[in-house]
């Protein structure tokens, strides 16, 4: 289990990086809006970085295992596909986490 | 502002005060207001607590750490990571890094985040402390004149206490029922895997997923315990050096 010191230090670390990246901002509002180069990056980051994301939470998969991979791989995509659909959230994390826990009692 | 006097002459007129339920007051108008726009936001953000609760107290953590995470940093995506992370003892420059990229994006909510209609630098503190995705989404795309600070600030705090609530309810949940629900940890994945797909919609190009996909995978390969950084360092870079391309394709 962490300790406390390094547990309290991850929570001020990322409390006041979050805040400071929500309230700074708002003091260079306009030159911001202006900055063509943020505001590119502001397009093309938000898919990006949730894929990597998504990459990031599926790296124990063992793609060369055929079952471990359909196990995770399924519900993924029947959580995309859900929500490119109906354009829910709870619906398409709902449809996920029954596959991926159907995937895991066939499988025992 | 005209309409906001009307119930005050009403009662003037009257010797005996109309009950309370039928006195606009203000202040009452603008919580039921919050209340209806959060509706919709606030169960889910409830139960997703719920399982980060469970998320905490299966990765050995003690309950209480549920609410000071959820409560002080207020950022579901990266309070899920940071548990992980936090679970395999990863450096604190790590863990500082991959605030600044997941949080990133909020540099961009400043744009349109109807902070000049909140008054008060206390409440403007707050209102940019909790401005999470929800609340962007919730109030960016309002006409301003509609949004009152009181407002605003109530739908923030609604979706705080939702959030931590629900995190409480299910670090408690977690610890006096050692029940493991090992599909309860897809839910987290899944959470993720709605916001690229919506993040991939909106954006309207195959282009950025699949670079972002190639990026991960190769940074997987490349740097299994740099992956996040590396993988995201990769991405930006890519995303500045093709610029002229992407930029000329969409003049022509």
């Amino acid at each position: 289990m962490p300790d406390t010191t390094y547990l309290a230090a991850t929570v001020a670390i990322a409390a006041a990086i979050t805040f400071a990246l929500r309230a700074a901002p708002f003091a260079v509002v306009n030159r911001l809006r202006s900055a063509s180069t943020v505001t590119y990056l502001g397009r093309r980051l938000p898919s990006g970085i949730m894929i990597i994301l998504v990459v990031y939470l599926l790296r124990d998969t063992h793609l060369t295992n055929p079952a471990s991979g359909v196990i995770q791989l399924l519900p993924v995509a029947i959580t995309a596909a859900t929500y490119a659909w109906k354009r829910h959230m709870l619906l398409g994390m709902g449809a996920g986490t029954v596959t991926y826990a159907l995937m895991l009692a066939l499988t025992g | 502002m005209e309409c906001q006097s009307q119930p005050t002459l009403s009662l003037a007129r009257h010797p005996v005060p109309a009950p309370p339920a039928r006195v606009e007051l203000p202040f009452r108008r603008d919580l039921l207001a919050a209340a209806r726009d959060v509706a919709g936001v606030c169960p889910g953000m409830f139960l997703l607590g719920v399982t980060f609760g469970l998320v905490v107290v299966h990765a050995g953590l003690a309950w209480w750490w549920t609410p000071l995470f959820s409560g002080l940093i207020f950022g579901g995506s990266l309070e899920f990571l940071l548990i992980a992370m936090a679970a395999a003892a990863a450096p604190l420059a790590a863990i500082a890094l991959t605030s600044l990229l997941v949080q990133g994006r909020h540099l961009f909510y400043a744009v349109s985040f109807p902070l000049h209609q909140v008054s008060g630098r206390l409440r403007r503190t707050y209102a940019m402390f909790a401005l999470i995705d929800e609340a962007y989404a919730l109030t960016a795309t309002r006409p301003a004149g509609e949004l009152t600070s009181t407002r605003i600030l109530a739908m923030q705090t609604l979706m705080h206490a939702s959030w931590v609530g629900g995190g409480v309810a299910g670090a408690l949940a977690g610890n006096s029922l050692p029940v493991h629900v090992p599909a309860l940890d897809f839910a987290f994945t899944a959470l993720f895997v709605v916001l690229a797909a919506e993040a991939s919609l909106t954006g309207r190009r195959l282009a950025d997923p699949l670079l972002a996909l190639a990026c991960a995978l190769v940074a997987h390969v490349a740097a299994p315990g740099q992956m996040l950084l590396l993988a995201m360092g990769m991405y930006c870079a890519l995303q500045l050096i093709l610029r002229p391309c992407t930029d000329k394709r969409r003049h022509a």
